[in-house]
C-alpha cells in the first residue's frame, strides 16, 4: 500500500511539473511555430519578426484589457483578456498587412531571394520591438484576472490524500483548449475551403498554382491574416500563463523556430508536433528529479544531488541543441518539410 | 487563320532572343506537334503562346482576338491550359484535390467533368484519395493532363508529356491525347519522341534555332526524306 502511494506521488509530481506545464508551453510554441511555418510555406522566408508580432498583438490586448478592467467589465472566472483578444487580433492584422504593403511587397515584385526577405524581417523585428517598448515599456506587465486555478494543489491533496499536489492554472487549461480549437479551425480551413486549398497549392507548387488561376495577392493577404491571428493568440496565452515582457517574446523566437524546423518547416502538423517536442524537452531537461527518485527508490539509494540535467538558465540551449541535431541528421524535420 | 496562333514571334527570357520569328498555331479538333533538335526553342515557342516571356515582336491571337499583351493568368481564364514538363502536379495534395485546383477558376458544379476525367483516365478514379506525389511517373502525367483539362479549356498545351515515361505508358498517353482531341479540344505539344508524336499529329512544326524549318501535316513530315534524315534519325 505504501509502495502504491509512493508511485502515485511520483506520478503526480511528474504530472504537475512536467506534463501540465509541457502541454501548455508546447501549445503556445505550436501556435507560434504554425505562424512561422505558414509564412515560410507561402512567402518562402523565415520571418524573424514573428516573436515581436506576438508581443505587439499581446500589447494591444493588454491595453484593451486594462481599459475594460477600468470600466469594471469582467468575464467572471475567465480572464478579461479573452474579451480584448479580438481587438488585439484586428490591430495585429492591420500592422502585418501594412508591413507587407510597405516592406515585403516591394521585394516580392523584385523577386528577391529568401535571404533578402529574412533580413528585411529582421528590420521589421527591430521596428516592432521598438514600437512595443515605446508604448508599453520594457518591464513585466501582469494582466491576468478572474479565477487563478482550475485544480488547486491543496484541494487535490485533500481529496486524494496524497502528499504531492496537482495544480492546473486557468491560463494553462485555457491555453490547451484554445490551442486545440484553433488548430482544428485552421486545419478545417486549409483542408476544406477554396482559399485554404489555394494556399496549400501555392505552398506546394507556386508556378502550377498560378497556372491554375490562383491569385497570389489574395493568398499572401490571407497568410498574413492567419499569422496575425495565431501570433496574437499565442502571445496572449503565453502572457497570461507567465507574464508579458517584450524581451521574452524576442527570446521565444528560438524555441518557435526550432519547433517549426524540427517538425518539418512548411508542414503545419509538423509545427504542432515540434512545439510539443521542444516544450517537453525543455521542461524535462531542466526539471530536478530528486523528489521523484525519493519516492521510487529505497531510502539507501536516495540521490544526494538535485538530479537536474540542466539549470533552467540554460533552457534555450535545449532548443538550440535539438535544432542543430535535426539540421545535421534530418534537415527536412520529423515530418517531411522543405529543406532550408 | 488558326484558332490559337503566334505569328513571327521574336523574344527570349531577357537575354539573347531564343525565338527568331517563328510561327506556331493550332486549330480546334487538331493535334499540332512541335519537334526539333535540343535548344531549338520548342518549349519557349509554346510558353510564348501562354505569355510566359516578353515578345519583342510578333503577335499572339486566340479565337481571332489579339492576346499578345495578356498575362498568363488572363490567357488561362480565356480557355488555354498548360501542362509543364516537370513539377506539373501538386505532390502534397490528393489526386482529387489536384483536379479541384485545375477547376479553380470555375464556380459551377465540377462533378460531371470529374466523371469524364475518370472515364478518360480510369486509374485516377482508383487513386483519387491518394497523394499525387505517391504515384508513378506515368500516373503523375495523367494527373497533370487531367488537372489541365478540369478548366474545360479549348486549347491544351503539353510540354513533353512523355518525358521519362516507359514506351508502353507513352503509347497509352498518346491514345488519351487522341481521345481529348476527338472531344474537340485543340492540342499543341512539344515532343522529344518526334516519330511517335508526328504519327498522331494533324500538323507538325520542325523548329531549328528559333525559326520554322518545316511545316506540314504529320504524315507529310514523316514521309519527307530531309526531315527523316535530319530529325528522325533516318
Amino acid at each position: 500500500m505504501e509502495a502504491m502511494t509512493d508511485i502515485a506521488n511520483a506520478i503526480v509530481l511528474l504530472l504537475n511539473f512536467i506534463v501540465v506545464p509541457g502541454l501548455s508551453y508546447g501549445s503556445q510554441l505550436a501556435l507560434g511555430a504554425l505562424g512561422i511555418t505558414l509564412i515560410f510555406g507561402i512567402l518562402r522566408f523565415a520571418n524573424f519578426a514573428h516573436g515581436d508580432t506576438m508581443a505587439f498583438g499581446t500589447m494591444v490586448t493588454i491595453l484593451v484589457t486594462w481599459w475594460l478592467q477600468s470600466k469594471g467589465v469582467s468575464l467572471g472566472p475567465l480572464p478579461t483578456a479573452l474579451l480584448a483578444l479580438p481587438v488585439g487580433i484586428v490591430f495585429t492584422i492591420a500592422i502585418m498587412v501594412a508591413t507587407d504593403k510597405l516592406v515585403y511587397q516591394h521585394y516580392r515584385h523584385h523577386k528577391a531571394v529568401p535571404v533578402t526577405f529574412m533580413i528585411a524581417s529582421m528590420g521589421v523585428m527591430f521596428m516592432m520591438n521598438g514600437i512595443v517598448r515605446f508604448i508599453i515599456g520594457p518591464n513585466d506587465q501582469r494582466f491576468l484576472d478572474g479565477e487563478r486555478f482550475i485544480v488547486r494543489a491543496r484541494d487535490f491533496k485533500a481529496s486524494t490524500g496524497l502528499s504531492e499536489g496537482l495544480s492546473i492554472k486557468v491560463s494553462q487549461g485555457l491555453t490547451i483548449v484554445i490551442a486545440v480549437l484553433l488548430v482544428l479551425a485552421l486545419f478545417w480551413f486549409l483542408q476544406r475551403t477554396r482559399t485554404g486549398k489555394a494556399m496549400r497549392a501555392y505552398s506546394d507548387n507556386e508556378d502550377l498554382a498560378l497556372l491554375s488561376g490562383v491569385n497570389p495577392d489574395r493568398v499572401v493577404l490571407v497568410t498574413w491574416i492567419l499569422a496575425a491571428i495565431l501570433a496574437t493568440i499565442a502571445g496572449t496565452l503565453y502572457g497570461l500563463d507567465k507574464s508579458f515582457k517584450p524581451f521574452t517574446y524576442l527570446q521565444l523566437l528560438l524555441p518557435m523556430f526550432a519547433a517549426a524546423i524540427v517538425g518539418g518547416i512548411g508542414n503545419p502538423i509538423g509545427a504542432i508536433l515540434g512545439g510539443y517536442v521542444i516544450a517537453f524537452s525543455e521542461v524535462m531537461v531542466t526539471y530536478a528529479y530528486k523528489k521523484v527518485f525519493v519516492y521510487l527508490l529505497p531510502g539507501s539509494l536516495e540521490p544526494s544531488s538535485l538530479m537536474q540535467l540542466l539549470s533552467t538558465d540554460y533552457k534555450f540551449a535545449v532548443s538550440f541543441i535539438i535544432l542543430v541535431l535535426v539540421l545535421l541528421v534530418k534537415p527536412t524535420g520529423i515530418l517531411k518539410g522543405k529543406v532550408i | 487563320m488558326s484558332f490559337l496562333v503566334g505569328s513571327n514571334m521574336v523574344g527570349g527570357y531577357g537575354g539573347a532572343d531564343i525565338l527568331k520569328g517563328c510561327t506556331i498555331g493550332v486549330d480546334e479538333g487538331e493535334i499540332a506537334v512541335i519537334v526539333g533538335p535540343n535548344g531549338a526553342g520548342k518549349s519557349t515557342a509554346m510558353k510564348a503562346l501562354l505569355g510566359m516571356l516578353d515578345l519583342t515582336s510578333g503577335e499572339v491571337t486566340f479565337k481571332g482576338k489579339d492576346i499578345t499583351h495578356l498575362t498568363p493568368q488572363a490567357r488561362i481564364a480565356e480557355g488555354i491550359a498548360f501542362v509543364p514538363q516537370t513539377s506539373n502536379v501538386f505532390v502534397s495534395m490528393t489526386v482529387y484535390e489536384n483536379l479541384e485546383m485545375g477547376a479553380f477558376l470555375r464556380h459551377d458544379d465540377i462533378s460531371q467533368t470529374v466523371e469524364q476525367i475518370y472515364q478518360l483516365f480510369p486509374v485516377l478514379a482508383d487513386k483519387q484519395h491518394q497523394l499525387a506525389g505517391e504515384l508513378s511517373g506515368g500516373q503523375r502525367q495523367q494527373v497533370a493532363v487531367a488537372r489541365a483539362l478540369m478548366s474545360q479549356p479549348s486549347v491544351l498545351m503539353l510540354d513533353e508529356p512523355t518525358a521519362g515515361v516507359s514506351p508502353i505508358v507513352m503509347d497509352e498517353l498518346f491514345d488519351r491525347i487522341l481521345e481529348v482531341r476527338n472531344s474537340g479540344v485543340a492540342i499543341l505539344m512539344v515532343e522529344q519522341n518526334a516519330r511517335q508524336a508526328l504519327n498522331i499529329a494533324d500538323k507538325g512544326y520542325v523548329l531549328v534555332i528559333g525559326e520554322n524549318r518545316h511545316t506540314d501535316t504529320g504524315e507529310a513530315l514523316l514521309a519527307d526524306p530531309e526531315v527523316r534524315r535530319s530529325f528522325l534519325g533516318g
